[in-house]
């Protein structure tokens, strides 16, 4: 299965920034939410560190529910409009190396072999959901946004600060690729 | 006053005491760039339910671009990072260019949001650390590590979790962890 291309994907996601500040005046970030959703956990305030003592129904709800859409979108996406059992369409060197890491179940969005209720119990899925999650929580927060809120929102608003956090990503995620995921699974 | 009123903003939140620099007050330093001023209209406005139900319409759009354009995939970002498709950097790199030229076209032409303000972006601040920059590239690395771990980021995992994917359930626990780890820890770490 081919994927929807490049030159209309990344226009359309591009489009999501003015779309936000023309109508509200936002801007386009979705690890704010974590925020938000740590924020509105029923606990009391004494027990929250300061940093999320806030009114998050007036600074994140329009973004909680942003969130949802996507959810939403992800619900048509995956469901309705994908065939399942179809193949990535993955470049030949990409599923060269995979097979080097004994993954060689191609189908859906994430490899079940690595990532699923059932890899849980083994240290590397655990390592990669558990651990890729936590980090993905505190590291977002630590740098002040995401994939979208710096990759996306800052670096076409030529903000500096941005294209450091970006730098940042790449650089964690090529030490990940290259060096851990072999020391975990090859 | 101004100043006064401010400084308290600052001392209210989990700010850091080593750094007397103005900067943003605590909630601004994150995604919600609005420029001060507008805050109070733009946070009200924003709430309204059709508002909400233009965002989430706006977020179900761009969940289903996602999808189709494979970003949610954990094979996509692994080879991403491997540089054995340009699939993702064409994905990324044309977001970045249509959101730059939109943004542009904003300033030129001083257009307002539908409630009638003017539209600013407030600049994103370096922070008052003594390594500059420090919260940009620690914390850019520790996502960066956790972004192709789990091949997800925080707006495809919230998809993947739509689609059924749900082992993406202890994924978000565990990124709702690692967020409160991050507040419990704020005021030790340098920015």
């Amino acid at each position: 299965m081919s994927p929807l291309p490049w030159y209309v994907a990344g226009p359309l996601i591009g489009l999501v920034v003015p779309a936000l500040l023309l109508f509200g005046g936002k801007a386009f970030g979705l690890s704010a939410n974590l925020r938000h959703a740590c924020a509105a956990l029923p606990v009391s305030n004494r027990a929250k560190p300061g940093f999320l003592r806030y009114d998050w129904r007036t600074a994140g709800l329009w973004n909680l529910v942003f969130a949802a859409g996507i959810a939403v979108g992800g619900f048509l996406g995956i469901r309705v409009f994908s065939d399942p059992s179809a193949a990535m369409g993955l470049s030949a060197d990409t599923v060269a190396a995979l097979a080097d890491l004994g993954v060689t179940d191609l189908t859906g969005f994430v490899p079940a072999q690595l990532i699923s209720w059932g890899a849980l119990a083994t240290p590397g899925g655990a390592l990669m959901v558990l651990g890729g999650g936590f980090l993905v929580g505190f590291g977002a927060r630590w740098a002040g946004g995401c994939t979208s809120g710096h990759a996306i929102s800052g670096l076409a608003d030529l903000q500096l600060p941005s294209l450091v956090a970006v730098a940042g990503f790449f650089v964690g995620g090529l030490a990940v690729t290259h060096f851990v995921l072999p020391l975990l699974l090859g | 006053m101004t100043d006064s009123a401010l400084r308290f903003r600052q001392s209210d939140g989990a700010g850091d005491g080593a750094s007397p620099r103005v900067e943003p007050p605590i909630e601004c330093l994150d995604t919600e760039q609005v420029a001060p001023a507008l805050r109070p209209r733009a946070l009200a406005e924003g709430n309204a339910p059709l508002a909400l139900a233009v965002y989430g319409l706006l977020g179900a759009a761009l969940g289903l671009v996602f999808t189709q354009a494979q970003v949610i995939s954990w094979f996509r970002i692994y080879e991403m990072f491997r540089f054995e498709s340009f699939h993702m950097y064409g994905i990324i790199g044309s977001a970045v260019a249509t959101a730059a030229l939109s943004i542009w076209v904003i300033k030129k032409l001083g257009l307002t949001t539908v409630h009638g303000e003017p539209i600013q972006l407030s600049a994103k601040a370096w922070g008052g650390s003594r390594v500059p920059g420090a919260r940009y590239w620690m914390g850019g690395v520790t996502f960066g590590l956790g972004w192709a771990l789990l091949g997800a980021c925080p707006g495809p995992l919230v998809a993947l979790l739509g689609g059924g994917v749900s082992v993406m359930l202890a994924a978000l626990v565990a990124a709702l962890a690692g967020t409160w780890t991050y507040a419990s820890l704020r005021d030790h770490l340098p920015h």
